[in-house]
């Protein structure tokens, strides 16, 4: 089954119930946002709720911009709402560890647990393990990392929590880098960006082609009850789909992609503009899955060439020089195309 | 109960005694029969309310075992060797956030090359990184530490490693006395954390902490074990008066009185050594042993008083620290400290090589007649060493020692392939 939120629920993305007095289509140019006062409570976001639970309150050192911080408060408060409260947060080390946390501070209004690196998820598997025990069912485990944490030094930790089925959500804060350590290279870097371990140097400047790990296809591998991508580029459908993994029991996976300003080189007040145009250009295509198959996608509103994603972005300044890298950018823009291709993006280009 | 059973399974039924609520499992020989043996009770349904859970590394175990005491349940795993290097990043995370999990260590010796049998490198590699070090003598005193390391860790929050010597303990069947539920209940309460990862509370667990307060943190953590030298014997104590028998404490003593050679070590060698001790007495020679139980804490003062007497020590150790010496034998002679003893290290049973009485015996009267090395290696074969040293003279390669011994040894062939490659 294919879905298309912009085109049955413009306003408010995919899930939400169309209780409004008259059917809201209004768009503000290029975006899906729409005013909350003009929704229905129901279809309001959970940050838009009087009773949100500011699981990260004010006061973290997070860049300015930062597309983590507001991924995870939008992620948090959405499982806090959808558990009233009963929830247990698990940390990898990484930078949303790092700014929340600075002793004797803390930014987290919920419980939060930070061991290692590479073992959030296996904490978690150990915090349900507790809880399960305990007769505790009602309250609920999050974990959650950066890329490195996740695709790199956790994945075996990961694997293993998928496989076990354990009650757990993972929650993925993808900036494509080692932003804490200072941007080097995760296998989740894209081809041609330049970090530090990946310097805009030599014949391919940038991080190499045919490389990196697709975490949401191996999520789904596993057969596990429930496998979504988000962006913090539409907040409505990352809620949605936290609310939604919040309602299944076994292992859950979320890979939320968050603009970093500083690791790629843009500016902080283009973080949501950044995120949007990963999605519409097919480069981050946002879809469900359920047990491995593919359920919904969200589909791309109006298509926009990777370049306009690429161009404002200082790690990819090299694929612009001069003439500019026909090669490598065509070889991007034929990623993106395939994502439009496999999951359906487009009108007319469904499954 | 008494009982003829498997060192592995005395643990594992001890483990079950103390009710865990959450059990990690991972394979590692020579452990792996104790989380078989644990697991086996949690689905016959003998250990109730216990989540038995297959991980799929080391690793993984210790995480799974911070998180859920983290959560508030009393938790335990297992491992050995390569599986307790392979989650040392856990290992001092746990002691670091102060969980009271209790981990067997099953010793076994650390590769390359590889070696499943047994020695004490593994625990030794992570002495210092803040849990509790108990070695068992025997299976009997292995059950009862187990026991005893949960009441610990859990006044201490601090977590306890109970290290038994693979497949010398681990295989070895002999007379266990498997205590009753009711006995151990009322010796063990249950599991009451201080502070829990809980909605009803909601703590931070884990921050960043600088250097305004990491020495203090540290330094307590070193407390902590300073501590448990009066809590490791007062809870040994409880243990005989309960349940009949020594176990455990810092550190046990025999035939030291009027010893002029006393010698120390850890673990089932202790076994060996009081027989050759008693062959000795009985041929008039000044000689007693000390086993030192707890390691970490090391129980500097009790040792102290315990060698105060003798004119020489001999440390037995089944490890080492390589470019130094013994491990052991710098924590003696630290116990020692302004006081004139000689201590000789006698390196034994690496990778599981059989310690017997007549080497012993030989290194000890060499000990008595001071004519003992600083540091001496058990049996080991000169005529390899030599040959090994005497080719590296000439051929400057590298290389795993191992397979160069092998190469050489295989004649012609490969004494052509060396020359060769010499000339070159």
């Amino acid at each position: 089954m294919t879905t298309d939120p912009a085109k049955t629920e413009p306003a408010v993305g995919a899930g939400a119930q169309q209780t409004a007095p008259q059917k809201v289509r209004f768009y503000q140019t290029g975006t899906h946002t729409v005013g909350n006062r003009l929704l229905d409570d129901a279809q309001r976001t959970v940050q838009a709720s009087m009773d949100r639970s500011n699981a990260i309150t004010s006061g973290h050192r997070a860049c300015q911009g930062c597309g983590e911080a507001l991924g995870a408060r939008y992620a948090l408060d959405a499982a806090m709402m959808a558990t009233e409260g009963q929830l247990i947060a698990v940390n990898a080390t990484g930078c949303l560890e790092v700014f929340t946390t600075p002793y004797p501070e803390t930014s987290w209004q919920i419980p939060w647990l930070h061991s290692l690196f590479g073992n959030a998820p296996a904490v978690a598997t150990g915090v349900a393990a507790a809880l399960r025990v305990k007769g505790r069912d009602n309250v609920r485990v999050v974990a959650q990392g950066g890329d490195g944490g996740t695709v790199d030094i956790g994945f075996g930790c990961l694997s293993g929590m998928f496989e076990r089925n354990d009650d757990v959500l993972y929650i993925c804060y993808d900036n494509e880098a080692y932003m804490n350590t200072g941007v080097q290279r995760s296998s989740a870097t894209p081809p041609a960006a330049r970090t530090a371990t990946t310097p805009a140097l030599g014949d391919e400047p940038g991080n190499v082609f045919g490389t990196g790990k697709n975490l949401p296809l191996i999520a789904m591998a596993h057969n596990i009850p429930y496998v979504a991508t988000a962006s913090v580029a539409d907040l409505h459908d990352l809620e949605r789909k936290v609310t939604k993994a919040m309602g299944i029991h076994g292992a859950r996976y979320i890979h939320i992609m968050v603009p970093c300003p500083l690791g790629w080189g843009a500016a902080s007040n283009d973080t949501m503009k950044l995120a949007r145009l990963a999605v519409q250009s097919g480069i981050f295509p946002l879809f469900e899955a359920e047990h491995g198959e593919v359920k919904a996608v969200q589909k791309i509103r109006r298509k926009v060439p990777v370049a306009d994603y690429l161009k404002p972005q200082k790690r990819f300044a090299h694929l612009f020089k001069g003439e500019g890298d026909v090669a490598r950018l065509a070889a991007i823009q034929r990623m993106a195309d395939a994502n439009i291709k496999r999951f359906g993006l487009l009108d007319g280009e469904d499954r | 109960m008494l009982k003829q059973t498997e060192g592995s399974q005395a643990v594992a039924e001890a483990v079950a005694l103390s009710r865990p609520e959450v059990v990690c499992a991972y394979p590692i020989t020579p452990q792996t029969h104790i989380v078989e043996g644990v697991g086996a009770l949690v689905k016959a349904g003998t250990l109730k309310n216990c989540e038995f859970i297959n991980v799929e590394s080391e690793f993984a175990a210790l995480s799974v075992a911070i998180g859920s005491s983290a959560a508030g349940a009393r938790t335990y795993t297992a491992t050995a060797s390569q599986g307790l290097l392979f989650m040392a990043e856990a290992v001092y995370n746990a002691a670091g956030l102060g969980l009271p999990i209790v981990m067997t260590v099953g010793n076994r010796a650390i590769g390359a090359p590889i070696n499943i049998w047994n020695d004490q490198t593994d625990s030794m590699a992570l002495k210092d990184s803040g849990w509790i070090q108990l070695h068992a003598e025997t299976n009997q005193e292995a059950a009862d530490l187990h026991i005893q390391a949960f009441r610990l860790a859990e006044m201490l929050s601090c977590p306890v490693m109970v290290c038994m010597d693979g497949f010398i303990l681990t295989h070895a069947y002999e007379r266990v006395d498997i205590p009753t539920q009711e006995e151990v209940d009322a010796f063990l309460p249950p599991f009451e954390p201080v502070q829990v990862v809980d909605p009803a509370e909601p703590y931070s667990i884990g921050a960043m902490v600088g250097p305004d307060a990491f020495t203090e943190v540290r330094y307590l953590a070193h407390h902590k074990q300073l501590r448990a030298l009066d809590l490791i014997p007062e809870i040994a104590e409880d243990f005989e008066a309960r349940f009949g028998r020594k176990s455990g404490g810092l550190l046990h003593t025999y035939r030291t009185e009027g010893a002029d050679t006393i010698v120390v070590a850890l673990g089932s060698v202790n076994g060996t050594i009081k027989d050759v001790i008693d062959a000795m007495r009985d041929d008039g020679h000044k000689i007693g042993c000390v086993a030192v139980c707890s390691f970490r804490p090391f129980p500097l003062e009790a040792l102290r008083d315990a060698l105060h007497d003798a004119l020489r020590i001999v440390c037995v150790e089944k490890s080492l620290a390589i470019g130094i010496g013994g491990v052991l034998a710098s924590a003696v002679r630290m116990s020692l400290r302004r006081l004139y003893r000689e201590v000789f290290t006698v390196v034994a049973g690496l990778g599981g090589r059989p310690i017997t009485r007549a080497s012993l015996r030989d290194v000890f009267e060499r000990a008595e007649a001071e004519a003992l090395d600083d540091v001496t290696f058990l049996d080991l074969n000169w005529e390899v060493v030599n040959a090994h040293l005497a080719r590296a003279r000439e051929v400057r390669k590298s290389g795993p020692i191992a397979e160069n011994i092998l190469k050489a040894m295989h004649g012609e062939e490969g004494a052509e392939i060396e020359e060769a490659e010499a000339g070159e």
